[in-house]
Parts: C-alpha cells; sequence; structure tokens
C-alpha cells in the first residue's frame, strides 16, 4: 500500500543513496533496499527509499495488453 | 550648523541586526526607515518624512483593501515575501476590477533579524512596487523580542479605483457562465515547499507571483460589463476559491481536469509529496466567471497579455443547490472538488 | 510522467469499462474489496467506479495505517512530544488524527512542543545527527511498505553510533487485516467475492503470503499497481476468475511485484522486528499477530523501552460504524454521524481520519452520489 512513485536514477551517490528525478523535480534517497541500481533504472519510491525496480518488458507487457484489451484501434 | 550625522552612524547592512532599538521611534529607527526602506522604495512621497500621505483621487469609486504577509522561508525560487506582499496587495484591488493607486507597508521585525535580508526584502518591494507603478507612500515600523515573530511579518493596505459601472462580486455567477483560468497553477505553492526543512526537494519552479492588476485592465477593456467576478486562487489553490464562489453566488460548478493547466514540474512534485495541485496556493494566477456570449472575448484577451498566455476555459457554472464543484477527471469518471479543512500536508499513503 | 501517465489513459480506460461491463454477468453481483488504503484513494479521486457496472461493488478495506491506529497510541506520541528532550519526528499524516480529548500533534505542536513533519525517516536520523542534545523520536506507521524505511533507520542509527533516536513502532501486517476480514462471522456480512490486492505492500512481501486466502477461503485475490488503469484491469481480472470459478493469486502490478518480494528487505525486518502477541487495531479489535515492535537487540532504539509509555486504551463514539464500515458492511453514508458530527474537520472515527479512509474519501471526492445528478451518468451496456 501507500503512495509509491516511480522516478528515473539519474546519479548514484555514496552510503547507498542516489539522486532521482521525476519529470525534472531531483531528490536524493536511498537505495539500500533494491540491489544492482545503474543510472537509467526506474525505482519505486516511497518515503525516500526506493522499494524495487520497475520492470521496463513487464510494463511493456502491462501496456500492450491494456491496449489490447481495450481493444482501441478496433473502431473504438 | 550641527556637524554630526543627525541620524548617528550609518547601519552595517551587511552584518548588522534589527534590534530593539530599531523600533523604538528615537534615532535608531529613523536611520533604519531612511537606510533601508526609503532608500528602496524611494519617492516623493516618503521624502517629504511624514507619518501620512496625501493624494488626489479622480473619478469612480474607491476600493481599499488589506491583507498580512507570513510566508515561511521568507526567501524561495521566484521570490520573497516582499514581492510576494506587493504583489498579492495589488491583486486584491484588482480581482475588483479597480487601478490600483498606493500602497502602505508596515513591518514588524524580529529582534535578531539580519539587515542584509531586510534590506534584500525592501529592495525587491521596491522592484515589484515600480513595476506595477503602485508606489508604497507610507509605513511603520515595530521590533519584538527574539521568538516573538518569525524573522518579519509584513501588513499592507492599498487603495484603487473602479469604474462606477463595474461592480465584480463573489455572488455574481449564474448558470451558464463560463469559467476561465489565467494559467497554470501549483507553482508557488510547490516553489514554497522545496524549500521547507525536511521537505526539499530540487526543482526548477519558481513561484509565480505577479501583479495582474493589467491583465484585469486588458480583460475589463475586452468586455467589462460581461465579466461577473474575478478571484486570484492563493490560499487553498483553485479549490477554496471554486467552492467560495459556488458558496457565494449558490450555484454549483463543473470543471474538467484536462482542461486546467498544470506545469509537469508541478505535477511530480505534488505526486512526490502526495499533494493535489488544486488545493496548492498561486500567487499569479486569476479565475474569472464570464458570460458565456463573451468567454471567447475574455479568453483571446487573456492569451494576448504575457501573464495570460495559457489561459484556459476550464470549466461552466451550472445550478445546484448543494453548491458542489464537479470535475470531470482526465480519467473519465466523476468526483468533486471539495473545500479542504486546513493547509495540505504531504501524505505517504 | 513515464510510468505514471501511460496507466492513466481516459480513451483505454473506456475501451476497459465496455470489456468489464461485456463480461460482467447481469444475474451475478460481484463484491470486490480494495484492501489499501491508497486504491480506495484511487478509486475515489479518479471515479473509477462511474466506469463500472451497477453490478460491481467496491468495499473499501481497512487498509489505511492512519485509520486504524488506535487513539490511545496517538495519545502516547503527544505525550512523548510533551517531554521537554524529546524531538517527535513524524509523517504528514499523522499531524491531523485526534487522540483523546480533541488533542492532536498539530495542536500539541501549536502549544510549544518540538514535533517535526518528515518525508523519510532518513531527515530523522539527520536530526538526530545533527542535534545531539535532543532525543529524537520517529512516530513509526504503515504496513510493510513502510516497514523497511523504518528498519533502514535503526540500521543507519547504529552505524552511526546514535544514542539519542528511538521509535514508537506501529507497523502492522497486511495479511493478519486480509484475514480478520475473512474470519469476521457478521450476521450481516456482506460477502466479499475477491480482493484487490495492495500494490506497495506486495512490492515487499510478494505475491506469496496471499496463497492461503485463495486455498483456505477460496478467494481470488489480484494485485494491483497503484495507478487506475491498474486498479480497473484489476477489477477485470477478478470478474473473470468469479464468472470462471476460480480462486487463484494473479499479479497486474508485473512491473514492480514478484512472488517472492524483496528479498534484502524482508531480512532486514525480520532480523529488526518480531510480532507482539496482540495488538488493538481501531474499529477492528485486538488482532493476534498483526504488529510488530523492536526485537531485544534493538531495545536501544525502542521508545517504549526509554521513555514510561502506557497505552490507555480509548473509546470511540458509541454511534461510530466505523468497524462496520472497514470490515465492508456499512458504507460511510450508513453512519449517522456521517457529514453532521463526523467530518474531515471534525473526524469521530478511524474511517474520517485519513484522506484516504473510506469515509473521509467519499466525503471528499465522492458525496454528490447520494443526490440526483445526471451530468455524471455510469457507463451502460
Amino acid at each position: 500500500m501507500c503512495l509509491a512513485i516511480p522516478a528515473r536514477v539519474i546519479e548514484l551517490l555514496p552510503d547507498e543513496m542516489a539522486r532521482v528525478s521525476l519529470d525534472g523535480v531531483v531528490k536524493a534517497v536511498s537505495v539500500a533496499l533494491v540491489e544492482d541500481v545503474v543510472v537509467g533504472d526506474y525505482v519505486v519510491l516511497h518515503v525516500g527509499y526506493a522499494l524495487a525496480k520497475i520492470d521496463e518488458e513487464e510494463a511493456r507487457q502491462t501496456l500492450a495488453l491494456l491496449h489490447e484489451v481495450a481493444e482501441l484501434g478496433a473502431g473504438a | 550648523m550641527n556637524k554630526y550625522e543627525p541620524l548617528g552612524r550609518k547601519l552595517d547592512l551587511r552584518r548588522g541586526c534589527v534590534d530593539l532599538s530599531h523600533g523604538a521611534g528615537g534615532r535608531a529607527m529613523a536611520r533604519l526607515i531612511a537606510d533601508v526602506f526609503h532608500a528602496a522604495f524611494d519617492n516623493d512621497f516618503l521624502r517629504a518624512g511624514n507619518d501620512q500621505s496625501a493624494f488626489d483621487v479622480s473619478g469612480g469609486r474607491m476600493v481599499m483593501t488589506t491583507d498580512g504577509y507570513v510566508v515561511s522561508p521568507l526567501f524561495f525560487p521566484g521570490g520573497d515575501i516582499g514581492d510576494l506582499a506587493v504583489n498579492g496587495t495589488i491583486n486584491d484591488i484588482a480581482m475588483a476590477g479597480a487601478k490600483p493607486l498606493y500602497m502602505s507597508a508596515s513591518f514588524i521585525l524580529e529582534e535578531g533579524f539580519p539587515l542584509a535580508d531586510l534590506q534584500r526584502i525592501a529592495q525587491s518591494m521596491g522592484e515589484a512596487s515600480r513595476a506595477a507603478q503602485v508606489p508604497i507612500i507610507t509605513g511603520d515600523t515595530k521590533v519584538v523580542e527574539r521568538g516573538k515573530a518569525d524573522g518579519v511579518f509584513i501588513s499592507t493596505a492599498c487603495v484603487g479605483v473602479a469604474p462606477v459601472d463595474l461592480d465584480l462580486s463573489g455572488d455574481k455567477a449564474r448558470p451558464g457562465d463560463v469559467v476561465l483560468l489565467s494559467g497554470p497553477i501549483g507553482d508557488h505553492g510547490v516553489a514554497v515547499m522545496s524549500r521547507r526543512e525536511n521537505l526539499a526537494f530540487e526543482t526548477e519552479v519558481l513561484s509565480d507571483t505577479a501583479a495582474l492588476h493589467e491583465l484585469v485592465a486588458a480583460m475589463i477593456d475586452a468586455a467589462g460589463a460581461s465579466i461577473r467576478l474575478m478571484r486570484d486562487p492563493t490560499r487553498g489553490g483553485l479549490a477554496a476559491t471554486l467552492n467560495e464562489i459556488a458558496h457565494q453566488s449558490r450555484v454549483g460548478v463543473r470543471i474538467s481536469e484536462s482542461a486546467i493547466p498544470v506545469r509537469a514540474q508541478v505535477a511530480a512534485a505534488c505526486e512526490l509529496l502526495g499533494l493535489d495541485p488544486l488545493f496548492v496556493a498561486n500567487e499569479g494566477k486569476l479565475v474569472a466567471f464570464v458570460a458565456p456570449e463573451a468567454a471567447e472575448t475574455v479568453l483571446a484577451a487573456m492569451r494576448a497579455h504575457p501573464l495570460g498566455e495559457k489561459s484556459a476555459r476550464i470549466g461552466e457554472v451550472i445550478e445546484d443547490d448543494h453548491c458542489f464543484v464537479q470535475m470531470t477527471t482526465g480519467f473519465g469518471g466523476g468526483r468533486i472538488v471539495d473545500w479542504l479543512s486546513g493547509e495540505q500536508l504531504p501524505r505517504i499513503c | 510522467m513515464k510510468h505514471v501517465d501511460e496507466y492513466r489513459d481516459g480513451e483505454i480506460a473506456r475501451g476497459l469499462a465496455r470489456r468489464i461491463a461485456a463480461e460482467a454477468r447481469e444475474d451475478h453481483s460481484y463484491r470486490f474489496m480494495e484492501f489499501c488504503g491508497g486504491h480506495t484513494h484511487a478509486i475515489s479521486r479518479y471515479g473509477i467506479e462511474d466506469l463500472l457496472p451497477a453490478s460491481i461493488r467496491m468495499i473499501h478495506g481497512p487498509g489505511c495505517p492512519v485509520c486504524v491506529l488506535p487513539m490511545g497510541r496517538i495519545d502516547d506520541a503527544i505525550s512523548l512530544a510533551k517531554r521537554p528532550e524529546v524531538t517527535l519526528c513524524t509523517y504528514g499524516d499523522l499531524m491531523r488524527v485526534p487522540g483523546s480529548n480533541g488533542a492532536s500533534l498539530l495542536k500539541t505542536k501549536a502549544a510549544g512542543a518540538d514535533i517535526r513533519m518528515v518525508y523519510s525517516t532518513l531527515d530523522a536520523i539527520a536530526i538526530a545527527s545533527n542535534e545531539p542534545e535532543r532525543q529524537v523520536v520517529f512516530f513509526a506507521i504503515g504496513f510493510e511498505t513502510t516497514t523497511p524505511p523504518t528498519a533502514m533507520a535503526i540500521r543507519l542509527a547504529q552505524k552511526k553510533r546514535l544514542t539519542n533516536f528511538t521509535i514508537f513502532c506501529n507497523h502492522v501486517l497486511t495479511p493478519s487485516a486480509i484475514q480478520t476480514i475473512l474470519e469476521a462471522s457478521d450476521p450481516d456480512a456482506v460477502k466479499i467475492d475477491g480482493f484487490v490486492g495492495p500494490a506497495h505492500v506486495s512490492t515487499i512481501i510478494g505475491t506469496a503470503p496471499y496463497r492461503r486466502f485463495a486455498s483456505e477461503f477460496r478467494k481470488p485475490v489480484v494485485v494491483a499497481g497503484f495507478e487506475p488503469l491498474d486498479v480497473v484491469q484489476a477489477i477485470l481480472m477478478l470478474v473473470r476468475q468469479v464468472n470462471q470459478g476460480r480462486a487463484e493469486i494473479e499479479n497486474q502490478y508485473i512491473r514492480a511485484v514478484t512472488e517472492d518480494g524483496n528479498r534484502k528487505a524482508l531480512d532486514e525486518i525480520a532480523d529488526i522486528f518480531e510480532l507482539r502477541e496482540t495488538f488493538e487495531w481501531r474499529g477492528l479489535g485486538e488482532i493476534p499477530r498483526s504488529a510488530l515492535r523492536l526485537r531485544e537487540p534493538y531495545a536501544q532504539f525502542d521508545a517504549e523501552r526509554r521513555f514510561p509509555v502506557v497505552t490507555k486504551p480509548a473509546r470511540d463514539n458509541p454511534a461510530c460504524e466505523c468497524g462496520a464500515i472497514l470490515r465492508g458492511v456499512k458504507r460511510p453514508q450508513d453512519c449517522k454521524l456521517f457529514g453532521s458530527a463526523c467530518t474531515p474537520e471534525t473526524p469521530m472515527g478511524a474511517c474520517m481520519v485519513s484522506s484516504e479512509g473510506s469515509c473521509a474519501a467519499y466525503w471528499a471526492y465522492g458525496r454528490f452520489r447520494q443526490f440526483e445528478q445526471p451530468s455524471m451518468q455510469r457507463v451502460s451496456r
């Protein structure tokens, strides 16, 4: 639960911290809970901590499925 | 001839601080007023050195407003308490469709407040006042003990004159009227919050603090008789303003989320903190309720002005005994936009 | 915003709504509980129910940690904050929650207590580091999403050898609450046909813990992402499960949730915390093994051990229907106090205190529905 937002990692910092950007709004957050974070990754951010990485491939599949189920482009 | 400097030594504006003598009415206070306020506001009224200033007013109805400014932090991206005070007060006059003429500014200073900061604020006020062509012609200064004021509190008043036949009022909205908004919402609140301790984040969002009287003049020129009312959505945001008007006029308002402009960074900052831009303060925007036949004309006049470039038609007034402000979300569903109780606080849930 | 805006697309929403309307059987009523307060908020804020056919009803569950925090614990936090040496750090959500006698952290701060709103436990640690003369107490609340940040704060405090940092621990567990709802033997209980599982709790605990709800109670659970399209897609998946007589755990939020969850976070939690035998949930009563406290090796970071904290039970107004509402048996508008004595300014019970409690969400976004509003039409077949 709880308010969490996907943000892009733009810089890794010492002590398991990183700077992330949400559409140009930048904040230093902890990445201590996520393994192998690299610049360019999207992470789910909650109260100053990255909790998980967004899997781009799974995201693509989800969106494709959404488009398919909504039958967009099929005379909708 | 008295060879001594009448007001004593010049203030150390770089390293000095306000102390209780600056509010005591004596030489120190006169020095403060001269070196800081008169230097920044610089006009003939103040140079006369009286406790009051007199001026002539020609034609129309007089309009008067007063305001208090206690913003924290005092300095934020895009502005400070000083230009906020000048612009905000001018806007209260402008919302009546009146031309602002003269302002007063009264300062409550906390003992220990750095003079360098005070000078910065005064200069900011002077610049805003000159840009708007509304001189600050009288003022007052008091100093209170450390801890009794948050650095500085500014209280203002402004007088203006409105055309006799113009009567804008919050109770004049009618079903069918169109709601116009002069630009993106949420900038000021986000800019201030980005400097608040424990909430800080880096952003390029600047406060939108601006004096709107010339934008208003252009709108009135275009179709003054068809404008029911105008209001600037400050504390409580657009939501508070629309709800106030709905209740005053005893009508409902229906708006469309996708029509409301919000800058990408403002939207992002609100997401990060769990805020809704509808409830975030603006300091350089206005909402106008306009008769439907004149909506396009007024909108065009707004868009032609630099402060109204991103103006949008966001909704209309409907009949509703419950005075709800309803919104169709970008997602397609419906919700109301409620009146917020107290200031919005960032949330984790 | 990438990974956000795509899931708020109105056109896809309309397409999904048509699909749900086509597949939801007319002769069946579907009652789905969204457990998580964040989902309750999303459903209300985006007006998702307007896109669903009348046969589908969303029941709002108790997954709001602010709502279910007993008043007595707020009173405790206020007492701690009143101690002159204490700096109480808290998330914004808790500032306005009323304790007994209408007190709140916001009012206590106005009266002079050193209470500071923080965005993150990292800020609380920074305060403790920078102000060694202050006793910093962090008011820790939340489900499994918010527990790892508290755990990491303890680790940081250890690393920095802070002797002036403690937490007041009120972390609670999701599966325990779901179980309580399923086991509730209300005579008026609405039969729940399935659950929309929490998004971010699940990034931590994975989908495995929900399996027993499918196997023991035969209830489908679809873990859904946080955005409105995620919720609507999850509802479609639930409709299909019910139609096909399945009771499985499905994961809609595959881009962030795995079956095993966040191993690192779970290991930290297991090392630092242990289960309390029982914990009072506002509106739901005592639930065994549903909340956490610090383990003995971390006693030095436990505010309840450093300061005398004696939690007194505080009773809600007897007319308050929060218990029934949290279990999905009643709706906000069924409560006599709703809108009169109980409003967001004067909340009487759990469901109104937080902006994502059922009553608060209904008040803020949906209360116009009780009146005839021809301008807001539901999607029909």
